[in-house]
């Protein structure tokens, strides 16, 4: 357990200093990372504060967030394929955003932004829970899921066509595929309290994920609200997705994958999947970002690309394994 | 291709001989629009695309309130009873296929990628319109206008253009000639973008141009323009002299793009005094 642990953070530490020494930029690795506490280097100083810094740390943040709330979204409903990105709460998180951006409310209102993305997300897992239901099977989550992707998509596309700005049009892209590219670190500010606050939503959850995987009516004999913990879920998740999309755009199959390899490391056991989780989540979330740094340096490629490339095998491999429970 | 079928057009009607041009032209896009208003005979434009009338896309919006408007629509434009179509390389290739195939010539126009294409545009415009006469005029108009501009010693000082996306231009581009022409050096030639392209901030930052021209963000906001607020982006600004990008006499090859490189040259020549004098 311990030993896992401080492998997943010496691998998610490395990480976060090679991004910090990769960009379009040709500069040594000594001297970038010295740049960052030395203000003698000029322009080399500014680009490691103020776009390389924020760019590794919401790499992070972000990550670790969605890798949080899909294990905790797995444990809760006990079924591999639960991840926010597929069932629907990044692309309605994605819609508020982008509502704020076009009625004016993310310029007039400094926490606007995310606060819309909130609130889109905590609408979508709302109505992605109820419509599954408490024992909802895998299919009745993944289609309702996907009538909310659709949905918000939609919503999403018509808002940005009828945006009176002519570059309005080809954020879609962003917004559905999500990227980190010259962020600041005003976006760090801006999504770390969402992401702090969900965590620690997300992880009182420890214990009573543990005991519901005896079962429901174990879990409750041993004193859990259920009502309590789905509660406690929706808002946790809602706060993380909703500060990650308002910054990032949506980024999917980082809440599958990242359970699902380190399930059998921790012994199955859902209170360690959350810890693990989230470390493992900023590890996948940092290489999709170096990679599409390296794959193509000048066209910024949409971290949602990567993380589908390796996540859609692995969720077609977990509907082959649970068909059964489909049919 | 297309200008070859441009100029059979001008040879057919020069054939006939009844009248040198056609005398219901319909242009659907911003950029002919502009030509065509400029050059046109009285009564011969029948309808420019309604971004003509765009203050911010448009360098003529005022004239462009004059005229019908249309949506570059097949349908619209086929009821306009046009002789004459002019369209632009990247008006939807449907909607002139559609007006071919209604039997309504369709002239396409390729975009100004120098200031020396802004001429062959307009020689084009003549020859479609059949008013080679006042093309001659605006030529000699603009020809005179740009020597004027003629720089004498090095190009100084060191300028970038950035725009929404981190969108920047090269000299194989029109905004990228417009900013040689008023006697800036581009870096984006340093970097190596011959046309244009996105170029990351981090590329922006490291080669500090001491001149940074942006654009002025649209009204209502998008994310697209958010690199434009970045705290990089707003340092660079502060040091530098920054310029701004009037949208509408840069993107389009007519000759209002003489009036971005008289305006980029003053505030040049206010820099490099002050410069200069320090």
């Amino acid at each position: 357990m311990t030993r896992l642990m401080l492998t997943l953070t010496a691998a998610m530490l490395a990480l976060f200093l090679i991004s910090l020494t990769l960009g379009p930029a040709d500069v040594g690795i000594g001297e970038s990372l010295a740049a960052l506490f030395d203000e003698s280097y000029g322009p080399l100083t500014l680009v490691m504060r103020e776009i390389r810094l924020p760019r590794a740390l919401l790499a992070m943040i972000i990550g670790g967030g969605l890798g949080l709330a899909g294990a905790a979204m797995q444990g809760y409903l006990r079924n591999p394929l639960a991840e926010p990105g597929l069932i629907g709460v990044s692309s309605s998180a994605a819609l508020g955003a982008v509502l704020a951006i076009n009625t004016g409310l993310a310029a007039s209102l400094t926490l606007g932004l995310p606060l819309a993305a909130l609130a889109g997300a905590l609408a979508g897992v709302f109505m992605v829970m109820a419509l599954a239901g408490p024992q909802g099977g895998s299919l009745t989550l993944i289609l309702a899921g996907i009538a909310i992707s659709a949905m918000a998509a939609a919503l999403t596309s018509l808002v940005l066509n009828l945006s009176p700005n002519p570059f309005a049009a080809n954020e879609i892209v962003f917004w559905m595929m999500g990227s980190l590219a010259d962020r600041s670190m005003l976006h760090v500010w801006l999504v770390l309290p969402f992401a702090l606050a969900g965590a620690a939503i997300l992880l009182t959850l420890a214990r009573g994920l543990d005991a519901l995987t005896l079962g429901e009516d174990a879990a409750q004999t041993m004193g859990m609200n259920l009502n309590r913990m789905r509660l406690l879920l929706v808002v946790g998740t809602a706060s993380i997705v909703g500060g990650a999309t308002a910054v990032a755009g949506a980024i999917g199959f980082i809440g599958l994958v990242v359970p699902h390899i380190l399930r059998p490391l921790v012994g199955g056991q859902p209170s360690r999947l959350l810890w693990a989780s989230a470390l493992g989540g900023a590890i996948m979330l940092q290489l999709a970002d170096i990679a599409v740094r390296i794959i193509l340096p000048s066209r910024d490629l949409k971290l949602g690309v990567v993380t589908a490339l390796v996540g859609a095998p692995l969720f077609l491999h977990l509907i082959y394994k649970t068909r059964k429970g489909l049919a | 291709m297309r200008k070859l079928s441009g100029i059979a057009l001008a040879l057919l009607w020069a054939a006939t001989g009844a009248f040198a041009g056609p005398s219901r032209v319909v242009s659907m896009n911003l950029c002919t629009d502009q030509l065509a208003m400029l050059l046109a005979a009285p009564g011969q434009l029948a309808s420019v695309s309604y971004i003509a009338r765009d203050t911010r896309a448009s360098a003529m919006a005022e004239h462009a309130l004059a005229y019908p408007v249309n949506h570059g629509l097949a349908e619209e434009i086929y009821l306009l009873q046009p002789d004459l179509v002019i369209a632009g390389a990247y008006s939807t290739v449907a909607t002139t296929e559609m007006l071919r195939r209604l039997g309504i010539p369709v002239v396409v126009f390729q975009p100004a990628n120098s200031l020396q294409d802004v001429r062959a545009r307009i020689e084009q415009m003549g020859e479609v319109l059949g008013r080679e006469e006042a093309a001659r005029a605006l030529l000699a108009d603009y020809d005179q206008r740009l020597a004027t501009q003629e720089q004498v010693g090095p190009e100084r000082p060191r300028a970038a253009l950035y725009a929404a996306n981190g969108f920047t231009s090269g000299s194989m581009s029109l905004a990228g000639q417009i900013l040689r022409a008023a006697g800036l050096r581009n870096i984006a030639d340093e970097l190596g973008y011959g046309r244009s392209g996105r170029m990351p901030l981090e590329l922006l930052a490291m080669s500090e141009p001491e001149f940074l021209i942006g654009t002025s963000p649209y009204p209502r906001a998008a994310r697209s323009e958010e690199n434009l607020a970045h705290p990089v982006v707003r340092h660079l600004a502060a040091r530098s002299g920054a310029g701004q990008m009037r949208d509408a006499d840069w993107v389009c090859g007519t000759p209002h793009v003489l009036r971005a490189v008289e305006t980029l040259a003053e505030e040049r020549r206010l820099f490099v005094d002050k410069e200069d004098r320090e």
